[in-house]
């Protein structure tokens, strides 16, 4: 004889995020437990990397939930659930860290002047790693130093490089997530990924072989 | 092909989802410029690295604790009247 109990946690599991969606939706709780239990481990590393720290990063992620429950008429399924439920955790996020400052809250999609491409730094220090990825990866000063560096990238670009180059989401999903355009997204991300490239490269890279670069214009240093 | 445009460029590259034909121009820049070349490896790396720093356990007592407060929100939301 069947366990009832075992068909139903089965049957959640097969679940796609939306079938799950749309059972909270209709008032079963089991279908936002079993939703929230797939979600929360992404939702709470996206808090804690953009607010650097954990305290925010539990702050963040019960309020996230809090208003998806809130707000589960509001969801027009447009997006992937996942999409629309990390682009609240983002938005708390970044609200939480611009209240702490003592600065008004803005909007995410607030278009930057700095989303273009010409206004994008070029790299200065150009050097190969004295180490592969790999083997820098064990090093606890290591982590201490990727969490530093993403702390001084600007909130906006922090978000999508988490969202996008650390989490998986494609570059439309992560443009859905921040309410950008496509154009925006790939313009932040690569001012992201260049500071970053320039701030780990300044110690990993081999100074003895720095490769000096021709410009085609003006010298731009991050 | 100039700076900007390789800029431009530069995320598709690196994504691997770059158009054909402008793969072609970026693949044969970074041939004769060893600067590019390193500028796309490093980004990589640093990809890679953060990729890899995946340890952000969430605490067993604010999994339970949260569990319960949206428990409760979520029997307050589907007990109550529609307005």
């Amino acid at each position: 004889m069947e366990n009832p109990a075992k068909t139903l946690t089965d049957s959640l599991d097969a679940a796609s995020d939306l079938e799950l969606f749309r059972k909270a939706r209709g008032g079963r709780w089991e279908a936002f437990d079993a939703l929230v239990t797939r979600l929360e481990p992404k939702v709470f590393r996206v808090a804690w990397r953009i607010t650097g720290s954990r305290h925010d990063a539990e702050d963040v992620t019960q309020q996230t939930f809090l208003s998806a429950l809130e707000h589960l008429e509001d969801f027009r399924e447009a997006s992937s659930v996942q999409t629309w439920v990390l682009r609240i955790a983002t938005n708390a996020a970044l609200q939480l860290l611009r209240k702490r400052r003592g600065l008004p809250t803005i909007a995410l999609d607030k278009p930057a002047d700095s989303d273009s491409y010409a206004s994008v730094p070029h790299p200065a220090f150009v050097a190969r790693w004295k180490e592969n990825p790999e083997d820098l990866a064990h090093r606890n000063e290591v982590k201490e130093l990727l969490a530093a560096a993403l702390s001084e990238l600007d909130e906006k670009y922090r978000a999508i490089f988490v969202l996008r180059d650390i989490e998986g989401l494609s570059t439309q999903e992560t443009a859905e997530a921040l309410g950008i355009s496509v154009a925006n997204a790939k313009v932040r991300l690569l001012r992201a990924r260049l500071q970053l490239r320039e701030r780990l490269t300044a110690e990993f890279g081999d100074q003895a072989q720095q490769i000096f670069l021709p410009f085609d214009g003006p010298e731009r240093n991050l | 092909m100039k700076c900007e445009d390789l800029l431009r460029a530069l995320n598709d590259y690196v994504d691997g989802e770059i158009d054909p034909a402008v793969c072609e121009g970026f693949g044969q820049h970074l041939e004769g410029c060893n600067p590019c070349e390193v500028v796309v490896d490093n980004i990589r790396g640093a990809i890679r690295l953060y990729q890899g720093d995946c340890e952000y356990p969430m605490p067993p007592e604010f999994h339970d604790r949260m569990r319960n407060i949206l428990r409760q929100k979520f029997e307050e939301k589907f007990r109550s009247p529609p307005e």
